[in-house]
């Protein structure tokens, strides 16, 4: 499969390269926010939500604002700053419209803002060389990773809860060790289409 | 110890960044599959910290309260920019092997972390100290994660022997490998703390009771009393210790 087709950077995203677990982008809310479930769906919602509109909103800057003007060097500056931005208006608006989530979300919220997933889909959009659509694709296959990579952990940290662990262990460390299983699972699609 | 050295120093161990704060695990587990890439990350990372450090340190008193996370991000947005030109032009090997972690350092949760906690408090020297600590103590993680996944990984140490010292486990600079070496690091870095904390408390604990105690001008076991080693209030909870990292 060609790698730029649209089907092939989604698959990419969602499985081959998964941003958690094979790239470790965005472990801070892997680690922070997957202890329930329903917290774990809503943050993925969100960070889904802030990747689509970031990339929406980097490439179109990028392409058009900075590169012309010999400006690509403030690359990281214009993109975090647009994130920042946008992630205010995800918050006002979650406030605003469902206040059970915001609440939920609690102090995970204004973290998205240095979350490295978000920053990162960013960038490797235009490392990568990637058209608009392409760009969307990609954010769109790395949220729905996030989100596989969440939910999945929150059910493996739900049964960790009841598991007689050895004292030293509890807490982070198992955690991590568990997360370390389940990165094994996904090194089974490496080589997926050729990716 | 004088309070200067105090915050040099615990950012090193007992407040290590990475392996007790658990701050900042992106970098640590994508970069560390050598040693070698550890330290440029470190470094790179420890020279942003110091800088915006001192940055916000001077500005602490001009930055109005409501706009300093902003203001913040964009003090250290601009020295990872210069961090990203310097290492692409003199380490261009580094510059490959970090990719797309060094513009990811102004995403760092450790830098904005301690302006937020830090360095919009204290004064610049002390800043500049917080900073220099913390950065070795996130530096001197990322070496030790680098090395042990390098070592059973790839079998070599900072790229030596070219035929490796022992046959390479691959799984360990596979991401799982990173996962499950950072787990057994907190592991130990927790049990460690804990230890140090129990030994601190102690020598603490005989102090005050000592102050109380009207034999303490004629007493030469000075906190090893029976009243200063067994006080079941002030003795600290070995639970709460450990549910903390």
């Amino acid at each position: 499969m060609d790698k730029g087709s649209l089907l092939a950077i989604l698959i990419g995203g969602l499985l081959v390269n998964n941003f958690v677990l094979s790239q470790f982008l965005g472990i801070c809310p892997f680690l922070g926010v997957s202890t329930e479930l329903r917290s774990a769906v809503g943050m993925s919602l969100a960070v889904i939500f802030v990747m689509l509109m970031a990339s929406a909103a980097t490439w179109p800057i990028y392409t058009y604002l900075l590169v012309p003007n010999d400006l690509a060097y403030l690359q990281t500056i214009a993109f975090i700053l647009i994130i920042a931005a946008l992630v205010q208006l995800v918050e006002i608006a979650l406030k605003r419209f469902i206040p059970p989530l915001y609440k939920s979300l609690g102090i995970y919220l204004p973290l998205i803002t240095t979350n490295c997933a978000v920053l990162g889909v960013t960038i490797l959009n235009i490392d990568s060389g990637y058209g608009f659509v392409q760009s969307l694709v990609n954010a769109l296959g790395a949220g729905l990773g996030f989100m596989l990579a969440m939910v999945m952990f929150a059910g493996v940290r739900e049964r960790l809860e009841s598991a007689d662990i050895p004292s030293g262990l509890k807490g982070l460390p198992i955690t991590l060790i568990s997360a370390s299983l389940v990165s094994v699972s996904f090194l089974g699609f490496q080589g997926l289409f050729g990716l | 110890m004088n309070r200067y050295g105090k915050e040099f120093t615990k950012g090193i161990l007992r407040e290590n960044p990475v392996l007790r704060l658990v701050l900042g695990t992106c970098p640590t587990l994508a970069v560390t599959t050598a040693a070698v890439n550890g330290l440029g990350m470190g470094a790179a990372a420890t020279f942003v910290l110091v800088c915006s450090n001192i940055v916000i340190s001077l500005l602490r008193k001009v930055i109005p309260d409501k706009v300093r996370l902003p203001a913040y991000i964009v003090i250290i947005a601009g020295f990872t920019t210069i961090v990203q030109m310097l290492v692409k032009a003199y380490l261009p090997s580094i510059d490959q092997a970090l990719g797309i972690y060094l513009p990811l350092i102004v995403v760092n949760c450790i830098i904005l972390g301690r302006a937020e906690a830090f360095a919009s408090k204290n004064s610049v020297g002390l800043s500049t100290l917080d900073g220099l600590g913390m950065g070795a103590g996130f530096t001197a993680s990322l070496v030790v994660m680098g090395s042990i996944r390098e070592l059973l990984g790839n079998g070599t140490l900072f790229g030596w022997p070219e035929n490796g010292l022992l046959p390479p486990i691959t799984i360990f600079v596979l991401p799982a490998g990173g996962f499950f070496v950072f787990g057994m690091l907190i592991y130990l870095a927790n049990k460690l703390s804990h230890r140090l904390d129990k030994d601190a408390a102690k020598k603490e604990l005989g102090t005050q009771v000592c102050a109380a105690c009207p034999m303490a001008s004629s007493c030469h076991t000075a906190g090893a009393c029976e009243t200063g080693q067994s006080n079941p209030v002030t003795e600290p909870d070995s639970k709460e210790v450990k549910e903390n990292g």
